[in-house]
């Protein structure tokens, strides 16, 4: 448990630094950060699939049903509360995950990436053709309240960034947690072998639907996040080139450590809204370069650069040690 | 009337004009070390995997403890208590000798895996490293399996198995790949390991210096059938066992 | 009946382009085990180089029948320049490494070549319309057809065989089989697997590029049409199975057909009816139609 504390005060700490620090960061600076907490969010979910060996390329599904949900909940059914608007998103994106993650669980590498992206491009066509939800053109969601206290004009920057840096810590610290778990060492050693895990007697369709499942509801958070600061909503949240963004992040990231995808997800952004504005027919180009450069030097993320894989405990790690001396002092008689 | 562990009735098996198991029947009594002996494709490997449910026999019937397992997947077998080690270790090359072990401990002892207690459990952890020290393998406890050489991998993959507690185990071609004068050794340190107890074994071997140093019961295949059953001193003298079991490997 | 007839030719059409195109990825990825998302840049490519090559012949006022063999350079110009430089620089380093970033690789590429060929070629769409008109129109009963576009299922036929020919025939499609089956044992016969990926990449390029050439005539060629492209025909393989050249063929057949399907009868399905089926195809068969199932030595 210890660990775990340790992180929880480390991410506390880290959060109330982040809120203190938006208080004196410009507006454009404020709102390219809430982009990045929000998309970070799915980036976790696939973190958590990715250490299971999947990759989903189609975690704009997710994202979609997460934001359309979340911003029907508040054009339609009088839904005012940003929080329980984020709840409700992350709730029927994990309900979809439970619905899909069974069946796809039988999946590994090309097929699981390709009926993923098939999945969400079906959802993609299906939201372009549906005009009571606006068609290819989506729909604006009004600005919600936020645990009782009103959003205006003035205030909505902060008061977004601070909603999605505070919902970005919580669930990083989750999935850290989880991560450490023994169903987190399962997806490693899954991803290994997964022959040798069946036949450990535990089911590696269960574990890999669950993965799917928690990855399903970070990347509703993450899409009903995302519609509430950007006030809409439209059918391109499925598209695949949204989904190839989220895979980049994680890729960028690594899955060595769950704080990595923030980074990789700030970067994102700082190269999307600079090169759009300074260079906007190269911007692919130079997302493109980077992400070879990533994959040639880098392949295990920027997260690997300061995570230290997980070690036996102190104690146990002093008991093998003693357990070695004793088997080379048997082995030398 | 004696209660088998292991009841294998009629077993066939099919594999589009090939014939890998026909009407194979064997009945393993508690406590006995029986050994798997044949030539390449005569139908061992084959019969463990029918009997670890790798694949479902296309006939006849497998009983553990009088109690029916055909058809059934790796992972019910498994939890029935029969464990396997594999001809070609079957382990998490990025995890440590550690790790890989600490899985199959947590998965025999909390079934139910958790979603926030930790993975390095004290409790386990220390069970790890004592099973790794039964196998003299504790030296290599903190290491990766992808930078460990393959005896050690093959001990391993044992001591794995060895996990569960299991009812039955299965080892197919333990000593395989290890050089001919660590091959006793390495069988020593299986045996003992398993504390010589009346854990009921199978498995498959080629060596036969091994064969009639460690098995009470030696079954030969030929061709997907059972030619021979008895103890090691009779069906090694066997005509047909050195006809096309032995003779071959001389 | 004309409605199942406008709708098998019309797939039929599809599919033939479609075919081609698949027809390289899938020996690509039975080769050098990429998924290529980068193909439908190749495809992009081509249509462009076609559009280029086809204004020039123009410019000089050669026959409008040469149009024909411009669109067949085009698509060489491009498999020569683009295979060996991108094998050779780039995705030599990345052999042998996992499937799924091998596909963020050809990813990287995608996104690279999506704004060099803007560069190239600009923003403002193309048209190629030369080509178009020299088959004439046919008429199959009650129905009319673009000459051009039957042809593009003939040249579809033509590839196939070809390629089916030179795989099965052929001792250097020996050779690509056996390195298809196994590099490794390959490379130990003494095939020098270096050659044979560089072959089969630019052969792969080739196909894609021809795709696009042939297509350019019958689209406007502009930034985008590489994202369509790569999607339908991953359907298409996957569909098929991947590294499968039956598969291939019977891959697009079906997307040809299921487009067609809903575009005559239910045309808001359109875009997404490649997806169902490719959905509906994986859920029954998880490797596809074609892909034989490989056991694994345990």
């Amino acid at each position: 448990m210890s660990r775990n504390l340790h992180s929880t005060l480390l991410y506390s700490a880290a959060l109330v630094a982040l809120l203190l620090a938006g208080l004196m960061l410009p507006q454009w600076l404020l709102f390219l950060l809430t982009m990045a907490a929000s998309h970070g969010v799915v980036g976790l979910g696939l973190i958590v699939m990715m250490r299971g060996g999947v990759v989903s390329f189609g975690q704009g599904l997710v994202f979609a049903i997460g934001g359309y949900v979340a911003g029907l909940a508040a054009t339609r059914y009088g839904v005012t509360d940003a929080v329980v608007l984020v709840l409700l998103g992350s709730a029927a994106a994990a309900i979809a995950g439970a619905i899909a993650g069974p069946l796809l669980a039988r999946y590994r590498s090309i097929f699981f990436a390709m009926l993923t992206l098939a999945l969400s491009m079906v959802l993609y066509g299906i939201l372009v053709k549906s005009s009571a939800v606006g068609g290819s053109d989506g729909f604006n969601v009004p600005r919600p309240s936020l645990l009782g206290f009103s959003i205006n004009e003035t205030n909505s920057d902060y008061a977004f960034f601070a909603l999605s840096s505070v919902i970005a810590t919580v669930l990083t610290l989750l999935v850290t947690i989880y991560c450490r778990s023994s169903r987190g060492l399962l997806s490693l050693a899954i991803r290994d072998n997964e022959l040798r895990v069946e036949y450990l007697g535990t089911s590696v369709r269960a574990a890999m639907a669950i993965n799917f499942i928690i990855a399903a509801a970070l990347g509703g958070a993450g899409g009903a996040l995302t519609v509430i600061s950007l006030g809409h909503i439209d059918p391109n949240f499925s598209y695949w080139t949204r989904s190839g963004e989220f895979v980049f992040m994680a890729i960028l990231a690594g899955h060595a450590s769950a704080p990595a995808v923030f980074l990789a997800s700030l970067l994102l952004e700082l190269v999307r809204s600079f090169s759009n504005k300074y260079f906007p027919d190269t911007w692919q180009l130079a997302l493109g370069l980077f992400l070879l450069l990533i994959i040639l030097f880098l392949p295990k993320g920027v997260g690997s650069l300061w995570a230290k894989p997980e070690r036996l405990p102190r104690q146990a790690a002093e008991k093998a040690k003693q357990a070695a001396a004793r088997n080379a002092t048997e082995a030398a008689e | 009337m004696t209660q088998y562990v292991l009841e294998a009735e009629n077993l066939g098996k099919t594999f589009g004009a090939l014939v890998a198991a026909e009407n194979v029947s064997l009945q393993v009594a508690a406590g006995q070390r029986v050994c798997l002996i044949g030539s390449n494709g005569a139908g061992k490997t084959t019969f463990v995997n029918m009997v670890t449910g790798y694949i479902k026999p296309s006939s006849g019937s497998i009983k553990l403890d009088g109690q029916e397992i055909t058809g059934l997947g790796p992972r019910q077998i498994a939890q029935r208590g029969v464990c396997r080690s594999f001809q070609i270790p079957q382990l998490c090359l990025e995890l440590t000798a550690a790790e890989n072990i600490l899985v199959a401990l947590t998965v025999a002892r909390r079934g139910a895996l958790s979603f926030w207690r930790g993975a390095y459990d004290a409790d386990l952890c220390d069970e790890a490293i004592a099973l790794l020290e039964r196998f003299g393998l504790a030296g290599h406890a903190e290491r990766p399996v992808s930078e460990l050489p393959g005896g050690v991998r093959k001990l391993l993959d044992i001591a794995m198995a060895l996990c569960r507690d299991p009812r039955l185990i299965l080892l197919d071609e333990p000593t395989s790949g290890v050089s001919v004068d660590e091959k006793f050794g390495m069988m020593d340190t299986v045996l003992r390991a398993m504390d010589g107890s009346d854990l009921t074994t199978l498995f498959v071997e080629h060596d036969m210096d091994i064969v009639s140093a460690y098995a009470n019961r030696v079954v030969a295949f030929y061709s997907g059938r059972i030619i021979a059953d008895g103890a090691p001193a009779e069906v090694l003298v066997d005509p047909e066992v050195k006809r096309y079991v032995t003779g071959n490997a001389k | 009946m004309d409605l199942a007839l406008t709708i098998l030719i019309d797939g039929a059409i599809y599919a033939s382009w479609l075919f081609i195109v698949a027809l390289g990825l899938t020996l690509i990825f039975g080769v050098l085990k990429i998924l290529n998302i980068a193909h439908g840049s190749f495809y992009a490519i081509g249509a462009y180089a076609a559009a280029s090559i086809v204004g020039l012949f123009a410019a000089e006022k050669f026959a409008p029948a040469f149009s024909l063999v411009a669109l067949l350079l085009a698509a060489v110009a491009v498999a020569v320049i683009v295979g060996p430089l991108l094998e050779r620089l780039l995705l030599r380093r990345f052999y042998g490494r996992d499937e799924v970033l091998l596909v963020l690789v050809t990813y990287a590429l995608f996104l690279i070549l999506e704004d060099v060929s803007k560069l190239i070629w600009g923003v403002n769409p193309y048209y190629v319309t030369e080509p178009y008109g020299l088959f004439g129109d046919v008429s199959l009963g009650s129905l009319f057809y673009v000459g051009y576009d039957l042809a593009i299922v003939a040249v579809a036929l033509i590839c196939g065989v070809g390629v089916w020919y030179g795989l099965n025939r052929t001792v250097l499609g020996k050779i690509v089989l056996a390195v298809i089956h196994n590099d490794e044992i390959a490379a130990s016969m003494g095939i020098n697997i270096g050659k044979v990926y560089l072959g089969a990449f630019t052969f792969g390029v080739f196909l894609a590029a021809l795709g696009g050439a042939f297509t350019a005539p019958m689209i406007s060629v502009q930034p985008g049409i590489s994202v369509g492209v790569i999607i339908v025909s991953f359907a298409v393989v996957i569909i098929g199975g991947l590294g499968s050249i039956g598969g291939a063929a019977i891959g697009a057949l079906i997307v040809g057909v299921a487009r067609s399907t809903a575009v005559h009868i239910w045309p808001a399905a359109e875009l997404f009816s490649i997806y169902l089926v490719m959905a509906a195809v994986l859920i029954f068969r998880p490797e596809g139609l074609f892909q034989r199932a490989v056991a694994r030595r345990i």
